[in-house]
């Protein structure tokens, strides 16, 4: 990493997140990581880092994290959770990351793709009759192929 | 003992293993499982990107045991922390509970904020308990050495599941395997993820994730892997072959779930328990518990 560029930082950032479920301890992080050594992404792979994360946070550098690629790979396994000394929600604050980003349309095309089948069709894996007649070979009650109720939770 | 079945997205589509061998043991159990066929998606998948809509997708469910008058009970790990965390947070924040009761409305219910929601894992250990389940046991299943992974959301977040096992030292899928003769083979690494849930945003490092596991179970002795989520199963059994091929390297490690651990021990066959739809052949370790095949 070299040096970090405060020019365009938003100081107001860290407020915004301390409102939100999630972001509301991050600034009681002392570094000390245990989050990075409790991770298995970070494990695999050296883009994904929590501490670093939570300090371009704490930096306000809000667009370089929302716009991030490595935000995403966070698994949501909650393991620097259950560890972290100070009590910061990690992996709340990670998924907090990714739902602004997300509202700012910072998307993986895959991510992108499960919101769209899970809110239209009601499930992440529609069921058809060839999945029904699979299911009633082995005796298994018949699963609904359609789902209306959606477009009710969810108007528009 | 009677639950509303919440079967969720992948088991019914993917994991039809897992659901039969399930129900089979549940009947043996005398748990009665009644199936909602209006349930829909628990709201985990969406999480990431629209916690809101997730959290009223898992409500809707809540409801609809609710309108039964049962508690529910998930296969999937995944899906019982969806609908847990929304029991718990919507059974504590008044404020919360009015929001998501709005969009609820639109479908004709509201939510009261009663509804428990259990692992049928969590069942199995702190509701029916050793002695019962031993009962309908005919088989021992020794030889069999079985690597645990417990997956994160049976356990985490740990303010959600009432303390009924240690994050940090679980040992409930211990003891229900360790019931039936098996051994329970340890390894480092075994509280870690199976890489699921980054699948959709990084193929190589969601599989170098459950790569990283296959390579510490194959280090041991053990000559089996046991589990309690349907993603996970895609994970280890779906994607073994992909990464065997892509890494040049060969586990051939059947990956039972524990239903189907369970249901061999109560002497149920090969078929009642789903064990031909396994992706990793089980018959050469499982053929000396089945009598004619």
């Amino acid at each position: 990493m070299g040096n970090v560029d405060l020019e365009h930082a938003d100081m107001n950032f860290r407020k915004e997140l301390a409102r939100q479920p999630g972001g509301e301890k991050i600034s009681a992080c002392f570094m000390c990581r245990t989050c990075v050594a409790s991770c298995p992404i970070s494990a695999v792979n050296d883009r994904f880092h929590p501490l670093r994360i939570i300090r371009m946070a704490l930096y306000g550098l809000k667009e370089q994290v929302l716009s991030s690629d490595f935000i995403w790979l966070c698994s949501s396994c909650y393991a620097c959770q259950e560890r972290c000394p100070q009590g910061v929600s990690i992996t709340e604050f990670m998924t907090l990351l990714k739902n602004m980003a997300a509202k700012e349309g910072h998307m993986p095309a895959g991510i992108r793709a499960q919101l769209d089948l899970v809110k239209g069709e009601g499930r992440i894996y529609p069921i058809d009759d060839f999945d029904n007649k699979k299911r009633a070979k082995i005796d298994l009650p018949a699963v609904p192929t359609t789902c209306g109720v959606v477009k009710e939770l969810f108007p528009e | 003992m009677k639950y509303a079945f919440f079967l969720g997205c992948t088991i019914p589509a993917r994991s039809r293993n897992y659901e039969v061998s399930a129900r089979r043991v549940a009947d043996k159990l005398n748990i009665e499982l009644v199936d909602v066929k209006e349930f829909i998606c628990c709201g985990f998948p969406i999480k990431a990107s629209d916690q809101r809509s997730s959290e009223i997708m898992a409500a809707y469910n809540l409801c609809l045991a609710q309108e039964k008058n049962l508690d529910i009970l998930t296969l999937c790990s995944s899906c019982g922390s969806a609908l847990t965390e929304a029991a718990h947070h919507l059974s504590e924040d008044d404020n919360a509970r009015d929001e998501v009761n709005e969009h609820l409305a639109g479908a004709g219910l509201k939510y009261e904020g009663n509804v428990k929601v259990r692992h049928f894992a969590r069942v199995l250990f702190e509701d029916i308990g050793e002695d019962k389940i031993k009962e309908h046991f005919q088989k021992e299943l020794s030889d069999l050495k079985v690597a645990i992974h417990y997956g994160c959301h049976y356990l985490k977040p740990s303010e959600i599941y009432d303390g009924f096992d240690e994050v940090e030292a679980p040992r409930s899928l211990d003891e229900l395997v360790k019931l039936t003769g098996a051994e329970v083979v340890d390894y480092q690494g075994k509280k870690k993820c199976c890489g699921g849930p980054v699948l959709p945003v990084d193929e190589n490092v969601a599989l170098s994730v459950t790569k990283e596991k296959l390579d510490n179970i194959a280090v041991t002795d053990a000559n089996a892997m046991c589990l309690v989520c349907p993603f996970c199963s895609v994970m280890y059994d779906s994607n073994q072959k992909s990464i065997e091929s892509e890494y040049d390297t060969t586990y051939n490690l059947p990956v039972l779930y524990l239903t189907q651990i369970l249901g061999i021990a109560m002497g149920f066959d090969r078929k009642a328990l789903g064990l031909n739809m396994n992706v990793v052949k089980t018959k050469e370790l499982l053929s000396r518990y089945f009598s004619k095949e």
